[in-house]
């Protein structure tokens, strides 16, 4: 079953067309990868499908709603949550406030049951700390959850930035290049979180990223994006050989050595 | 904004200090000593001068570290009671004018936590706050004196027994005021949005001075005058129990214990809603706005919350501060006000409650205490024939003083006396310290 459905989007900035005519089918419960060259359009891709930018033209449809027509809160709050390319973590709060920000689609209590600090109140403020802190031991940071977000290292700061989106119990989470500036070693771990996030939770997958050891480890299907345009679609072995893609990310010529494959 | 840096030498000196004497019988003997020692002092030299400010100031710092304080929460709330409650009222009886500008300094500490939900938690600078606290003072003006007869023909003045209603039509009307102001400047941040907010409380004053035709609601530039107080409906009481004072008194005695109980409420309030979801979204917001929608927060109502319920809070002050002040006019509410109160929150600690509280005290103390005490003391002494130049009148260069103050402060602090920092929050940790304040 199809998760998201975007059909035929186009987005133009002035004279740019950033992203032209991409479709875009995510399965339940997959693992995509949206992969190209810099400036191919992928953030913009993203951004459209969160509701920040409006289309100039297609349609999204999410869990079998359309949602072009709906703010970012509401595309959050429907189940769609995302990590950004530079981190963007609220630096003045702890980590465990972190994600009890990311609830906040998920609680509920009207003003007066919190000014009067009502039984129902407590009881959700406890449920969700609770569960915060499952989602932070799930990324393993459950140890630092009162340090403010802006003293964690690199590599923290996107593990919590995934658990924040987790915490709005997304069915599809969007991850812009989750393992970018990270050491082999620490790619590793983000490939396994990531993988953990479909195996044990039950969230489809869509990231962008550059690291094509961990596009073709991880992803089921893989986009590619070119000047805005869908150029190739398939699995890693299609993307592999895919003379387009190979042109794409190496210049024109380098199709034809397409023995080795860019890596 | 900016917003607080971290930690500097200060706070571990003060955490060695609280080490010291804010824990153990350490912390009960020296609160105790503290509070009887500053008590004895303020009833035993009760005049007027730099000294019993000073006295004054130390005396409301108390609360302060009491609050900061480890000891049993009950022994808090009895040194707040005491202090507050007993020997404050007590040295009113002695002088009058000491508990006048605690009054005044509670209505002020309303004032400035109800901006700071706008200005610190939201992260929304706002230039017009003023502007709430004159609609509340202009409702229950408005309605309480023959001026509702001038504005509808044949109205007379509610009777004085709804202040207590008008209290709340003052929350409610501010609140309004407050979103009503919101509508427009969603869209804005930072200083387009400072600008607009100064831009309506400038607005707001020039109605009030403006208002008096075609249809007379505000009185104009005379302002209104005979405002209504409420009845005391405690007097018998006290005189049953052999307090005698006259209404005066009573009076000032009522409206201190009033700002008081709402200082508490709403500190109770705005504490509450910090740590709540409520208060968490607009640190988003303040944080980063595009990651606060990604997490699904409704930009829109979340701000137009905080500018309601930063706006209610002066509605509700402004209700009290007419009924006290009995005659308002429009130079009260002048721009001068929001920058005062704006300079309160930021000294004390922009976003962090009993910094706010702090600024507040501090702000109004100098104002009306302090810096006119200074200059008074300047002038007695170019009179007794220090060499100070003719042409120079310290009270001119109050507000100059001020300034600098300022400016020393932004320098060396500015993240604020006491800047917000993020206790730990520990699992079903519970929050309920007693949030005693200076009034």
């Amino acid at each position: 079953m199809a998760l998201l459905e975007a059909t035929n989007i186009t987005k133009i900035f002035g004279g740019l067309t950033a992203v032209n005519d991409v479709t875009l089918t995510i399965e339940q419960g997959s693992i995509v990868s949206v992969i190209g060259p810099n400036g191919a359009g992928k953030t913009t891709f993203f951004n459209i499908l969160t509701g920040i930018y409006k289309p100039d033209k297609g349609d999204v449809i999410f869990d079998g709603k359309p949602i072009g027509g709906l703010r970012p809160d509401q595309i959050a709050a429907l189940g769609m949550r995302r990590t950004f390319q530079n981190i963007r973590l609220f630096h003045n709060m702890t980590v465990l406030e972190n994600v009890l920000v990311g609830m906040h689609t998920h609680l509920h209590a009207p003003i007066w049951n919190i000014i009067l600090r009502s039984p129902s109140l407590r009881r959700e403020e406890g449920k969700a700390r609770d569960r915060s802190r499952e989602l932070l031991r799930f990324v393993s940071l459950d140890n630092k959850r009162d340090e403010l977000a802006k003293n964690l290292p690199y590599g923290d700061q996107r593990r919590l930035e995934i658990a924040r989106a987790l915490a709005g119990n997304p069915k599809l989470i969007l991850l812009d290049e989750p393992t970018a500036g990270m050491n082999p070693n620490e790619t590793l771990d983000a490939t396994n979180l990531i993988r953990r996030l479909r195996d044990q939770l039950g969230v489809t997958v869509v990231l962008i990223e550059h690291d094509m050891r961990l596009v073709m480890a991880i992803s089921e299907r893989i986009s590619v994006l070119d000047y805005g345009t869908k150029i190739a679609e398939g699995d890693g072995q299609v993307i592999r050989s895919n003379p387009r893609v190979i042109e794409a990310y190496l210049g024109k010529g380098a199709a034809g050595m397409a023995a080795h494959p860019p890596a | 904004m900016a917003t607080s840096s971290p930690q500097t030498g200060g706070a571990s000196a003060w955490d060695r200090l609280s080490g010291l004497l804010g824990r153990g019988p350490g912390g009960y003997a020296f609160l105790s000593l503290y509070l009887l020692i500053t008590s004895l002092m303020l009833l035993l030299n009760p005049r007027t001068s730099l000294l019993t400010d000073i006295v004054f100031i130390l005396f409301l710092l108390l609360m302060l570290i009491v609050y900061r304080t480890r000891v049993h929460v009950g022994f808090k709330v009895a040194l707040g009671v005491i202090a507050l409650g007993v020997v404050m009222p007590y040295f009113g009886t002695l002088n009058p004018y000491y508990i006048d500008v605690a009054t005044q300094a509670g209505i002020y500490v309303a004032l400035a936590l109800g901006l700071n939900v706008v200005v610190g938690f939201a992260g929304l600078l706002d230039l017009g706050y003023v502007a709430f606290y004159a609609v509340g003072a202009y409702i229950w003006s408005i309605f309480s004196t023959p001026q509702i007869g001038a504005m509808i023909s044949g109205a007379v003045p509610v009777p004085n027994m709804w202040f207590y209603g008008f209290i709340l039509v003052g929350l409610m009307i501010g609140g309004a005021f407050g979103v009503l102001l919101g509508l427009p400047v969603l869209r804005l941040r930072g200083d387009y949005l400072a600008i607009v907010t100064l831009g309506f409380g400038e607005v707001i004053r020039v109605l009030a001075e403006n208002l008096d035709k075609p249809l007379n609601i505000t009185n104009g530039a005379q302002g209104i005058k005979d405002i209504a107080r409420p009845p005391l409906f405690f007097s018998g009481a006290l005189t049953a129990i052999g307090l005698k004072l006259d209404d005066n008194q009573l009076y000032q005695f009522f409206f201190y214990f009033l700002v008081l109980v709402i200082v508490l409420i709403t500190v109770m309030i705005v504490g509450r809603l910090k740590n709540s979801r409520i208060g968490r979204a607009w640190t988003a917001i303040r944080e980063d706005e595009t990651a606060a929608i990604a997490q699904g927060i409704p930009l829109v109502r979340m701000k137009l919350m905080a500018f309601g319920v930063g706006a209610s809070f002066a509605g509700t002050m402004g209700v009290v501060f007419a009924a006290k002040q009995l005659f308002i006019n429009p130079p009260t509410f002048d721009l001068l006000t929001s920058i005062s109160i704006l300079s309160m929150v930021i000294l004390g600690g922009l976003g962090n409650i009993p910094g706010v509280i702090l600024g507040a005290v501090l702000v109004t103390l100098l104002n009306l205490n302090i810096l006119p005490r200074i200059a008074e003391i300047l002038r007695s002494a170019k009179s007794a024939g220090v060499p100070i130049p003719q042409s120079f009148d310290p009270t001119q260069y109050q507000r100059l003083l001020f300034g600098l103050l300022l400016i020393l402060m932004m320098i060396f602090r500015p993240e604020g006396i006491l800047p917000e920092d993020r206790r730990r929050q520990e699992l079903h940790e519970d929050e309920d310290e007693p949030r005693e304040e200076p009034a």
